[in-house]
């Protein structure tokens, strides 16, 4: 051993600092415990659901574990990168139309349709990308969101496969002929599995050389620069996996619904997706799994409850922004270590 | 040719707007030199440096480094080649410990950064090349730290410790000494004075007692032009410098 082979903090004498802008403020410990946690529960909701004889419980958990998928892809960028991605929404489209469009030729096995979905998203992220990481802050925010929309607009012009209305699904994707996914349940593990193993991925991605050329960057692009790294490359990079993983998410979503339609991606979609993230814990991995269980079912609450309920998430959401710093996960930390210390 | 100088500057400028901040700046540094540029505040030093590094893009001139034209390299590349800097104000990666801001700039030259799973913070080769960077600053016992948490006179030396770590021969060291407690001062010049064996050194500094110390040779900027060039002695005792510079602060 080196004196160097150590590389754990001293946490208790020292509390993890939080870097300026909020970014990975929960310990990677912390992050990973809360996230078995997380997966665990899932994981027994069916045991849940068949108890109190509440089928729709999975078919709703299965939709929210397809956001947080998405969420979980957009902090890559979001979270880790610093870059705010508005047009992620087209990445989710361009997985679920793969499944319909295929779908609708006759092709339906679902390895067939993650691959090309996977491949249209990558060179749809490597040329909106290239393009968009040429400029930075406001700009890039608002050239994703012209991609996006452009993304939205085209599916919206092509009448061949449903224009405006979109199209649906006659039976879900096949598993190399089996039609194993036309149960809800099997299709709720399936998702849940393509989660824990994208959550541990990524992970293993953002301690890596690569993860940490994305962090460093993220908090100091100047000084990367100065012991010679070029940053573009590493954050093209990290955009088009990013890309991939959120039309992965598409791939699921067009299953869980049977239907697709332009408005998976139009702005809306992508700006509730930077909500989950943000609201969760931007560069937590886990927070954003968390913002997209909380929005999908503050939404799913309120609005049985009354039907101007996105008045009062509007304020939900800000309140969070403002007084939790670093989202449900940072908040999370709090707590724990609050209750820990004795206040 | 046999002695072709490690860096060579030909007719360097930049203006910001109407305000010329370098104007035609010729400098040639030997390898091995330390070659101090001192001069009052405002008049240029840092803009050079910026400009020696590839931060900033010069409106005129040419940069050689060992022959070889730099001048439309970026600041990576030119790290690449063997020039690193250091920053007047400090600039380091807060968030991350002490170990990693060095580590990062050792993984920069060792090997592909496109490396996508094996944890980058347990990775025994960098961190130990790391540990020897922190060893000649002093920074050992605090290499778990959060960077942030470092008090101010530690970033600057890990300012330092980064800048060898990238394992350059030439040095653009910003005012290293800016802010350093006496002790820690005292460290920073006995550290030059041994990478002077190893390194050749752009050294800014307003520290005069370092700079005569140090310096082989010494430029004197001001209102981005130099007035003057030598060795120490023939510096100090130069009547325009005297005047514009060194004279202001002895009557002051
Ligand atoms: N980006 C910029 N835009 C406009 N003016 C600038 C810029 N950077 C520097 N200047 C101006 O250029 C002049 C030289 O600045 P510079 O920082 O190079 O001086 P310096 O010699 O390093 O001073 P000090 O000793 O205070 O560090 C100053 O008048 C400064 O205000
Ligand atoms: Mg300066």
């Amino acid at each position: 051993m080196t004196l160097a082979a150590s590389d754990t903090k001293d946490d208790a004498a020292e509390p993890a600092i939080e870097n300026r802008r909020g970014f990975g403020i929960v310990s990677r410990e912390g992050a990973a415990v809360a996230a078995t946690i997380l997966f665990a529960a899932l994981a027994l909701l069916p045991l849940l659901a068949s108890a109190i004889d509440d089928p729709f419980l999975i078919v709703t958990a299965t939709r929210i574990m397809v956001f947080a998928l998405a969420a979980l892809a957009l902090d890559l960028v979001l979270g880790f990168g610093a870059m705010v991605s508005f047009g992620h929404a087209a990445f989710l489209g361009i997985g679920a139309y793969s499944v319909a469009i295929l779908s609708s030729h006759g092709v339906e096995d679902i390895l067939v349709q993650t691959l090309v979905a996977l491949g249209t998203a990558s060179l749809f992220a490597l040329i909106t990308g290239a393009i968009s990481l040429r400029t930075s802050g406001v700009y890039f925010i608002m050239i994703t969101l012209a991609f996006g929309q452009m993304a939205y607009f085209f599916m919206i012009s092509l009448s061949a496969y449903g224009g405006d209305d979109g199209m649906t699904l006659w039976n879900r994707s096949t598993v190399l002929g089996s039609d194993v996914l036309e149960s809800d349940l099997v299709l709720f593990y399936v998702v849940l599995a393509a989660l824990v193993l994208a959550f541990f991925a990524l992970r293993a991605v953002v301690g890596s050389r690569f993860g940490r050329v994305l962090r460093g960057t993220r908090d100091n692009a100047t000084r990367m620069r100065a012991i010679g790294f070029s940053p573009y490359s590493y954050q093209l990079t990290a955009y088009v996996m990013s890309g991939a993983i959120a039309a992965l998410a598409g791939v699921f979503l067009a299953n869980q619904t049977e239907f697709v339609s332009p408005a998976y991606m139009n702005w809306q979609r992508s700006g509730e997706l930077i909500v989950m993230v943000v609201i969760g814990g931007m560069g937590t991995l886990v927070g954003p799994i968390a913002g997209a269980i909380a929005l999908l079912l503050a939404e799913e609450w309120l609005a049985n409850l009354w039907e101007h309920y996105k008045l009062v998430l509007g304020v939900l959401i800000v309140c969070l922004a403002l007084f939790t710093r670093g989202g449900i996960a940072g908040a999370a930390r709090r707590l724990f270590r609050g209750g820990r210390h004795g206040g | 040719m046999a002695g072709e100088p490690h860096l060579e500057v030909e007719g360097l400028s930049k203006s910001f707007g109407a305000l010329r901040v370098t104007d035609n700046i010729s400098i040639a540094v030997p390898r091995g030199e330390l070659h101090a540029v001192i001069g009052p505040n405002g008049a240029g030093k840092t803009t050079l440096i910026h400009q020696l590094s590839g931060q900033l893009k010069s409106d005129f001139g040419r940069i050689r480094l060992e022959g070889a034209d730099i001048t439309r390299l970026q600041m990576p590349e030119r790290v690449r080649r063997g020039l690193a800097r250091s920053f007047q104000i400090t600039s380091i990666l807060d968030g991350f410990s002490v170990l990693e801001n060095v580590a990062l700039a050792v993984q920069a030259r060792s090997g592909s950064s496109f490396r996508f799973f094996a944890r980058a913070a347990s990775e025994a080769a960098l961190n130990a090349e790391a540990m020897e960077a922190l060893a000649r600053v002093n920074l050992i016992d605090r290499a778990h730290r959060t960077a942030a948490n470092l008090s101010h006179g530690e970033k600057r030396q890990l300012e330092i410790a980064i800048a060898l770590a990238t394992g350059a021969e030439l040095l653009l060291l910003d005012e290293p000494l800016a802010g350093t407690s006496h002790e820690e001062s005292a460290a920073l010049v006995a550290l030059m004075q041994e990478l002077k064996a190893s390194h050749t050194i752009i050294l800014v500094e307003h520290d005069m007692e370092a700079v005569f110390a140090l310096a082989d040779r010494v430029s004197v900027l001001v209102y981005g032009r130099i007035i003057a060039s030598g060795t120490p002695a023939e510096v100090r005792d130069d009547p325009a410098v005297r005047a514009a510079y060194l004279g202001e602060e002895e009557a002051a």
